[in-house]
């Protein structure tokens, strides 16, 4: 039998050894998911296009800020499959909701709600003046007042964003294929706002036909983040599938 | 055999001539130890009131002052980074450095190349630390540094890696001593962590923005492996290795069993690196990776706790200490509340706990009493003991140590117990249904409730940071007593 002793006098060994011990457990507990399926949850709409799609330009620079102001240190964006949760926030999230999420914001503490269904729960003109001043919408609240957010937005760089995120995986198109495939997959309306080329037009149009922050004459970081949390959750139309079919992948 | 190599490997006992101790001094390289030493101080000092401020802010949210950069969700990374990467970071470099050397009877290998790591971590902080407060950050936990901070980190951490490699290779010792198992341990799994949770694609290269490379459930696994171990190798198996020189040389006895130490480094070392998932429980993640994580979080209590009980009873024989060693009991007391974090943690990872403490202050009150209890305690009392020994004085004030111990005791009780009221309460109200079937209360009622206890955890805050300016003052002036010593015996010299 080999004794420790042999261990302890040669650094090596030591070295090569403790590698080995600390590389099996993210080896046998990460490595799957990349490969295992059902991992992420393929949920189609009534069409057969996929439900759940990458966020549009302008929700994706409203999530940019989120992740900028640390939001994730007090929100969560992960229902658990409890009675409580579900009569609180709504249905439990499933993976597919954020697997165009880089990176996840799924939080570890709820000083806040959990926001992962936040979406079409309360209006634009609620969150804005939430965001603003919390304590005149919710009194006993005791989240910070965020009035820079009424700052302008920049898009400047909202393209080359587009782009990095594109390099991760996320579906965002720059050819004519890769639009026609984002077509076949999510639909054309959906493909269109997913297009690198259009991303400034495509936020022109979201913000003033959504009107986020109330102020339709300017893009602000409000507009941005608004579109953003009112598009959270909304993605699959829960009264459409049987809870079977979720609960397999569990 | 090996239970006297152990010994030997504790260092140079006392009894051995102190003009062997006199010629150590002169070639090991105590200066790198030192600056370390002193900025773990400071680090300390910020992040711990940054920690008291955003404490604060929870309780008062006047406090936030509607400016950008001290919001809590801004602050609140600066905080976490500074007491893990700032305080942890600076004195697991100082006492490593020291540590080696000493184990191995050798200077440290490299020469100008560990000012290289203490200028390159302290500045790779600084710039994540005030980036934080600008909103740059990746937003995820513990790993909030963007992508070039990232790869200062680890050009610094690869560095770090050669230079005690080679100062172990060139050991006048036969056995590499158990503190030295867990540094090294520490050291790879640190470079792995690092490496693999920051994998992320910068929007341009002048730009400081990036997009992690996996998405969602993947990304969400990674970083919890990853957020996890920070805490396994950071802040348990490297302040392991602290302890295991620190105790036997304040208690003079040598460890209490080789044996122990050897399958509890091996138990540590694998199993830690199972257990992330803990913090997924009942998330979109397969069910199959949750349980497999919960299982390893309790066996991980048998490893955990060995190392406590070897650290305990290693002072078998001179418990009087205790009464008489301020600097013993923050040893001490530090193992005691490792042992009591690394109970509560398994229990933590129940599911079936895990569905009521997970989201809540519970969760931050046990990392405290790790971090503060474990962490910090054990540092201080390593500090304690080893600054006046590189700057070859004697502590300034015993007293000043009581001081400092007691009011880091009382908060960091204060702490965890408001905690678990605020953390149990909310978890609690929650889940409380009334007699038909309704949530009994709205999300709301909970903040209202948690107020209370928030109040206390900062009071809490204050008597720990007040703990650290004791510290300061104590050690600023043993440095400074040894200081006016050498001036006196060199005017002494020179008359």
């Amino acid at each position: 039998m080999m004794k420790h002793e042999s261990i302890e006098t040669n650094a090596a060994l030591l070295i090569v050894l403790t590698l080995a011990a600390i590389s099996i457990g993210g080896l046998v507990e990460i490595v799957p998911l990349f490969y295992i399926e059902g991992t992420v949850e393929d949920v189609k709409n009534e069409d057969g296009k996929d439900a759940v799609r990458p966020y549009t330009p302008l929700e994706q620079l409203g999530r940019d800020v989120y992740t900028r102001e640390g939001c994730y240190t007090c929100h969560s964006q992960m229902i658990r499959p409890f009675r409580d949760e579900a009569l609180r926030y709504g249905h439990y999230s499933l993976a597919a909701e954020s697997q165009y999420d880089h990176p996840f914001q799924w939080g570890s503490k709820r000083t806040g709600p959990d926001l992962a269904r936040v979406g079409g729960k309360y209006s634009s003109a609620w969150h804005t003046k939430h965001l603003m001043a919390p304590r005149s919408v919710v009194p006993e609240s005791i989240m910070p007042n965020y009035p820079w957010l009424m700052d302008k937005l920049d898009i400047t760089n909202v393209q080359g964003k587009m782009k990095a995120l594109k390099a991760v995986g996320v579906p965002y198109s720059l050819s004519k294929i890769e639009f026609d495939a984002n077509v076949e997959k999510f639909g054309e309306d959906v493909a269109k706002k997913l297009d690198i080329n259009a991303a400034e037009v495509n936020i022109e149009a979201q913000s003033k036909l959504g009107n986020f922050d109330g102020d339709p004459d300017n893009l602000t970081e409000m507009d941005a983040l608004v579109a953003y949390l009112q598009i959270l959750g909304t993605m699959i139309d829960f009264s459409k599938h049987d809870e079977a079919e979720f609960v397999k992948f569990r | 055999m090996s239970q006297s190599a152990a010994v030997d490997g504790a260092g140079i006992s006392s009894s051995i001539a102190s003009s062997v101790e006199k010629t150590y001094l002169e070639q090991y390289n105590y200066d790198i130890v030192k600056k370390f030493a002193l900025m773990a101080i400071f680090w300390g000092i910020a992040g711990m009131s940054a920690g008291t401020y955003i404490a604060s802010e929870l309780a008062w949210p006047f406090l936030n002052f509607d400016i950008a950069q001290i919001t809590f969700g801004r602050l609140r990374p600066l905080h976490t980074s500074g007491v893990i990467f700032g305080f942890g970071g600076n004195a697991l470099f100082a006492t490593s450095y020291y540590i080696v050397q000493r184990t191995c009877q050798t200077p440290l290998w490299g020469g100008k190349l560990a000012d290289f790591t203490f200028w390159g971590w302290n500045i790779a902080i600084t710039i994540a630390g005030i980036g934080y407060l600008f909103g740059i950050t990746q937003g995820r936990e513990y790993a909030e540094p963007e992508w070039y901070v990232d790869l200062m980190i680890t050009v610094v951490w690869v560095v770090y890696f050669v230079i005690y490699t080679m100062t172990l290779l060139k050991r006048n010792q036969p056995h590499i001593y158990v503190a030295n198992w867990f540094f090294m341990s520490f050291i790879l799994a640190v470079a792995l962590l690092h490496i693999f949770n920051n994998l992320a694609v910068p929007v341009s290269f002048f730009g400081v923005k990036s997009y992690s490379l996996f998405s969602g459930a993947q990304d969400a696994m990674t970083q919890w492996w990853y957020g996890h171990n920070a805490v396994g190798f950071f802040l348990t198996a490297a302040f392991l290795g602290m302890m295991y020189y620190f105790v036997p040389k304040q208690a003079g006895r040598p460890v209490y069993s080789y044996r122990l130490s050897i399958i509890h480094f091996w138990a540590l070392s694998f199993m830690y690196m199972w257990v992330g998932t803990h913090h997924l429980h009942w998330t979109a993640i397969p069910d199959w990776t949750s349980t497999l994580a919960a299982t390893f979080s309790i066996m991980l209590l048998m490893p955990s706790w060995g190392g406590m009980i070897n650290g305990i009873m290693t002072l078998s024989g001179a418990w009087d200490k205790l009464r008489s060693d301020p600097v013993m009991m923050f040893l001490i007391t530090s193992l005691s509340f490792y042992g009591m974090s690394t109970f509560e943690g398994p229990m933590m990872s129940l599911k079936s706990v895990n569905a009521l403490s997970h989201y809540t202050d519970w969760t931050v009150g046990h990392v405290h009493s790790g971090a503060l209890g474990w962490v910090a305690m054990v540092t201080f009392g390593s500090f304690y003991h080893m600054i006046p020994k590189i700057w070859n004085t004697t502590i300034y004030s015993l007293k000043l140590v009581y001081i400092h111990f007691f009011l880091t005791t009382i908060g960091i009780l204060l702490y965890i117990t408001a905690l678990w009221v605020s953390g149990i309460g909310q978890g609690l109200m929650l889940r409380a249904f009334d007699e038909y079937g309704n949530l009994a209360y709205s999300f709301i009622e909970t903040v209202v409730f948690m107020h209370g206890p928030l109040v206390a955890r900062a009071i809490a805050g204050m008597f720990i940071v007040t703990g650290m300016f004791f510290m300061t003052y104590n050690i600023w002036m043993t440095i400074a007593k040894r200081n006016t010593v050498t001036d006196e015996a060199t005017s002494a010299a020179k008359a």
